[in-house]
């Protein structure tokens, strides 16, 4: 049995180009893809999440329903602190493209304010229901609103955090 | 101080578990004291325990793959003889609690801790080597995988002398794994250990997806990859849509039991209804998790030992990519008898039967490979020719489970447990079986024992139909699944048949230690210099055997399928190419250390001592951000190391 | 030398096959005997005669397929074999149009034509779907509880334990409930099994066409009680179901709400009982969840409706 070193000789010609052909990619390109994969995984979970949400959401075992305890002011507000704190991570995201130190940080402590008032307003928002004996362990209802909400906001944290 | 965590936990007044545990305690403590004693731990810590080499890991997880093996094999035993005994007036010698911890183990165990580790491992040390690549994508996430998956390994046994295990079945339904109904640790110990195991799984998932996608040698476009790694693809495409939904069902079970909630509570508004169809959202899927990469291997297998490439490569990936996506819609035929209604039914039952189509298609390809070929009979084609008679029976049995009104009289018997032990064994642990003789001689040097693998081939495939045919007719006849008593005396004869399959099978897995222990005595006669013991058709027979840490010295410029088939018959060999510094990633303790916390916090939560939960949390955390941080992360291999290496093995090579 | 001293491993091969068929055709040959007699393979029924028809007629056509695949794979394997010389070998053989329309078309045919069947069996065989007969429907409730069955009458006013006794002819509506964890209420000679859930009301319709005593169990692991979960559906002749009503209600004790509750508490292998007398509302209670309790907070939703009947 002939042992083989296995290398091309140049000039064959029929070496493909392109489409991921080119040998593995930089660890920079590998690195990125594989947090998107990992945002694909997360987006998963989150829709067991909601699955379960909009199952359960007729639910409420005598107690109360979202339409009596939901403060629609208040979402909107958290709404607003989220989606411009998008636009702030994404301008930071730009500044540390072009290296700009001092921007970088001030887009980055704008996301970091916007939020901590989200999570704020949403912590008093559930120790509200809590003490009006809407907690999770209620019915199945507020149990599937609690985990949904909170783990968005355990995400929202754990954000928070690495930014620091 | 210690939660619920008394004395009372240790199973003093229970015989079996006493003593099991006992003997298994002795026998680990042993083995740890001869580790220490002949001095080997600074070896395996640094050659093993710490490795990022998918090489070592892969090996790492079959290893782990065939211990649980064991356990899961002795549950299966214990069953059966349990129902071969307590027949009419006897009782048998488990009783009910017992016997009901048992069938909840053997199915956890088999699936989590037996199927996935050998198919994850065999995906993580053929992967790279067949897409002509250094390693996988994250290697130190690869360690990190599979120690947490060992974690789960640990935490499962430890139910065995601390405590007790879940009561409830595999699948764990709701309102029955619910505190109402299972107040001990016993269903803690399932949903934390198959919690952390699960997250082992998505990122080796994570892992594998980035390096096939990404990472792929020169010239290798997708369809000039091997068979394998378009299952290896699919089935980690299916790990990454699949478990972050057993992962939410988990955390939601969890907090009923934990904290009061009521997502499956029988009060409270709870559905169990909705556990049911999250669960097998996971749970279809992951069978095909399972069954892809079986595939792939068996399309290896078929082109190799037929000599001949694999017929109809497109439709064969075609028909995995068909698979990997008909699996997501397919799943509420686990439960055609909840009532959903004749349209709903119907129409998850021709879902099911479409899947068939493209595993028939398989099938006839692996049968055209052979057709025209040269059939050499070495054990893994004798695995891969066990599987076809095999299969296609347990896919028949599952096409007809597909119809709902004949799902209404057999569904939950003795048949449907028949049915997926048809296509478990004869599809998934056939190809670990196949794939552990093929690619042994590439991993460790030298082939194994022939007429021992043989001999097991037929201890295992003679075993498994005395096992599981006379249960097909039992399910018919009226017997339903997980009986720890059974009422009709007219079923012995069948019993006993099916016992005696599980002794024969036995006796295969014996004849499979037995060929580990011979072929490493004799390993010297049976040495592979060449790297290519079969005349194999891809990559990962043109390196050594086993590979060097850098696999390939130069990466292999790929223009064809079965690359390495057509650079040996173009005879492509040059001067010495032109050797280069090599980068590699370091050992990393963080998989063992995240792993030893991940048990820690585990069992502590199991027993409510929040204490070291909190404590075990917070190191978790610590270690990865120490890890995040870290930068001395890679050593090079310099171009003369690499000359010395390579030149070493092609004069072992030229003299054999 | 090979072909003198030891047989070759073809002629080992050939012997085996041999053999070992012809042993394992005459051993499997006989056990299916014992299978006729009992469970799906003995229906009593129409609906369970219906869905023993369907399981027959796919495995016929499903081996149609299946057997020539089987023997395709071991003449292949054993014909190619690299030690046969007559085969001819084509190396390099490994696409043919033809073949790949060929191999995909035979399991869609398949499929197609089970796929055809599974609908239309399931519609017909719908567990809510009224059975043709001249006889006017029984309504019979059934909970199951840790681990027993009970039983209610609505229309006579009794209830049984672990004996569901039926008229035979007549199509018996059962609507389904558990009291406890998810169970499946399966009389294998009657046919179709239904789940049985808390909060939540199911709905299956059996007829028995003779008379006789058929067993029934629970088709899902409920506990450790769960292998003594077991009960006996007795069909009598028309006329002697109203004699047995009327027996009923002279004897046993009421099925009041400590009853109801004494019943709730788990125990085993419980011999068949019957009340004379039951509260009309209880099922209902059952299904809200209120029987033990008046505690309407405590009640979940029920998720299914009862079923509407359907209409043909």
């Amino acid at each position: 049995m002939t042992t083989t070193t296995i290398i091309a000789e140049p000039g064959h010609g029929r070496l493909a180009h392109g489409r991921g052909a080119d040998g593995p990619a930089p660890t920079r390109t590998v690195v990125a893809y594989g947090f998107w994969i990992f945002l694909l995984s997360d987006f998963v979970m989150f829709s067991g999440l909601f699955a379960t949400y909009a199952v359960l959401s007729g639910h409420t075992a005598g107690g109360p329903t979202g339409r009596e305890l939901f403060n629609l002011q208040n979402v909107f507000i958290e709404t607003a602190c989220l989606l411009f704190s998008s636009y702030t991570a994404g301008l930071g995201a730009l500044s540390a493209e072009r290296a700009e130190v001092g921007r970088f940080y001030i887009f980055s402590l704008f996301t970091f304010v916007l939020g901590a008032a989200f999570l704020f307003i949403e912590i008093s928002e559930f120790a509200g229901m809590v003490a009006k004996g809407a907690g999770p362990s209620r019915s199945a209802f507020l149990s599937a609103f609690f985990t949904l909400v909170g783990m968005h906001g355990a995400h929202v944290t754990s954000g928070l955090l690495w930014f620091v | 101080m210690l939660g619920r965590l008394t004395w009372d936990a240790i199973p003093f007044d229970q015989p079996i578990p006493l003593v099991t545990s006992a003997v298994v305690l002795i026998i680990i403590f042993s083995v740890l004291v001869l580790i220490t004693v002949k001095g080997w731990v600074p070896y395996l810590w640094r050659e093993w325990i710490t490795s990022v080499d998918h090489k070592r890991i892969g090996v790492m997880y079959v290893l782990l793959g065939l211990v649980m093996l064991l356990r899961g094999f002795a549950d299966a035993i214990m069953m059966r003889s349990q129902q071969a005994l307590a027949i009419g007036d006897s009782q048998g010698y488990l009783p009910p609690d017992h016997y009901d911890q048992i069938f909840s183990a053997h199915g956890s165990i088999m699936i989590f801790f037996v199927a996935m580790p050998f198919v994850i491992g065999m995906m993580n040390f053929v992967v790279p080597l067949q897409l002509g690549v250094r390693d996988v994508a994250f290697p130190v996430l690869n360690s990190v995988s599979f120690w947490l998956t060992a974690s789960g390994a640990l935490l499962i046994n430890v139910s065995l002398f601390i405590g007790n295990f879940a009561r409830t079945g595999w699948m764990n339904y709701p309102p029955l794994s619910e505190l109402a109904f299972s107040p001990d640790v016993g269903v803690d110990y399932y949903l934390w250990s198959l919690q952390i195991s699960g997250v082992g799984t998505l990122m080796a998932g994570i892992n594998m997806v980035t390096t096939i996608l990404k990472l792929r040698a020169p010239g290798m476009i997708y369809f000039r990859m091997p068979v394998f790694c378009w299952t290896a693809l699919a089935s980690n495409m299916l790990i990454i849509a699949a478990f972050p939904v057993l992962t939410a069902t988990f955390v939601m079970l969890l907090l009923d039991r934990y904290v009061g909630m009521h997502f499956f509570t029988n009060d409270g508004g709870g559905s169990a209804m909705m556990y049911v169809n999250l669960f097998w959202v996971w749970g279809h899927p992951e069978v095909y998790i399972l069954v892809l990469p079986a595939f792939g291997i068996y399309s290896e297998v078929a082109a190799t030992f037929s000599g001949k490439p694999l017929f109809g490569y497109r439709s064969m990936v075609l028909a995995t990519l068909g698979i990997c996506v008909l699996s997501f819609m397919v799943w509420l035929h686990h439960f055609f008898t909840m009532g959903a209604g004749a349209d709903v039914n119907a129409f998850f039952g021709i879902m099911s039967m479409i899947i068939a189509v493209p595993t028939g298609v398989k099938v006839f390809n692996w049968l055209f490979t052979m057709f025209h070929g040269r059939v050499v009979f070495k054990p893994p084609i004798l695995w891969m020719i066990g599987f076809m008679v095999t299969f296609v029976i347990g896919g028949m049995t599952g096409v007809l489970l597909a119809v709902p009104p004949v799902d209404f009289i057999v569904h939950n018997s003795t048949f449907l447990v028949a049915h997926f032990h048809n296509v478990i064994i004869g599809g998934v642990v056939f190809a670990i079986m196949a794939g552990y003789n093929y690619w042994f001689p590439k991993a460790f040097g030298f082939t194994l024992h022939e007429g021992l693998g043989k001999a097991s081939f037929w201890c295992w495939f003679v075993g498994f139909y005395l096992a599981f045919m006379p249960l097909y007719m039992l399910g018919l006849m009226g017997m339903t699944r997980r009986l720890q008593h059974i009422p009709d005396p007219s079923w012995r004869p069948l019993l006993l048949v099916a016992e005696l399959g599980a002794v024969v099978i036995f006796i295969g897995i014996l004849c499979q230690i037995a060929q580990l222990v011979v072929s490493i005595r004799t390993r010297e006669s049976r040495r592979d210099l060449t790297g290519d013991p079969w005349d194999g058709r891809t990559l990962e027979w043109a390196t050594a055997s086993p590979p060097p840490a850098y696999n390939f010295a130069v990466l292999p410029e790929v223009e064809t399928i079965d690359a390495f088939w057509e650079m040996k018959q173009t005879g492509r060999r040059a001067a010495e190419p032109p050797y280069q510094d090599i980068e590699m990633p370091r050992n990393d303790p963080i998989g063992f250390i995240t792993a030893f916390f991940a048990v820690v916090l585990g069992f502590a939560a199991i027993w409510h001592i929040w204490w070291i939960v909190i404590l075990g949390f917070i190191a978790i955390v610590i270690t990865a951000l120490v890890f995040g941080w870290s930068e001395n992360r890679e050593q090079e291999i310099s171009a003369e190391e690499v000359a010395l290496m390579e030149r070493a093995r092609l004069d072992a090579g030229r003299t054999a | 030398m090979e072909g003198q001293h030891c047989p070759t491993s073809d002629t080992l091969r050939r012997r085996f096959w041999r053999s070992g068929l012809r042993r394992c055709a005459a051993f499997f040959a006989a056990l299916p005997a014992l299978g006729c007699t009992q469970g799906v393979l003995d229906p009593q029924g129409p609906v369970a005669d219906a869905e023993r028809l369907l399981l027959f007629n796919s495995v016929e056509i499903m081996l149609v397929v299946v057997v020539p695949v089987i023997v395709a794979t071991l003449a292949f394997a054993w014909w190619y074999r690299s030690s046969n010389t007559r085969a001819s070998r084509s190396p390099s053989w490994a696409y043919q149009g033809g073949v790949e329309f060929v191999t995909w078309s035979i399991p869609a045919l398949v499929v197609i034509l089970v796929g055809g069947v599974c609908w239309i069996g399931s519609h017909q065989l719908d567990p809510r779907a009224p059975l043709a007969s001249d006889a006017k429907p029984l309504q019979v409730d059934v909970v199951s509880l840790d681990w027993k069955w009970l039983f209610i009458y609505p229309d006579q006013g009794i209830a049984t334990v672990n004996q569901v006794v039926i008229p035979v002819g007549t199509p018996v509506n059962f609507h389904l409930t558990s009291a406890t964890v998810m169970n499946s209420f399966f009389v294998p000679q009657l046919g179709s099994q239904i789940y049985t859930m808390a909060g939540m009301m199911t709905h299956v319709n059996l007829l028995a066409t003779k008379p006789g005593d058929y067993q029934g169990f629970s088709a899902n692991f409920s506990g450790d009680g769960f292998a003594e979960m077991r009960f006996i559906a007795k069909a009598v002749p028309a006329s002697d179901f109203d004699g047995w009503v009327a027996k009923a209600r002279g004897a046993g004790s009421a099925l009041d709400d400590p009853g109801y509750a004494e019943l709730t508490k788990p125990s085993k292998a419980v011999p068949p009982t019957t009340y004379r007398s039951v509260d009309p509302k209880l099922f209902e209670r059952i299904v809200d969840q209120t029987a033990l309790s008046p505690d309407k907070a405590r009640a979940g939703n029920a998720w299914c409706p009862p079923a509407a009947p359907k209409g043909g």
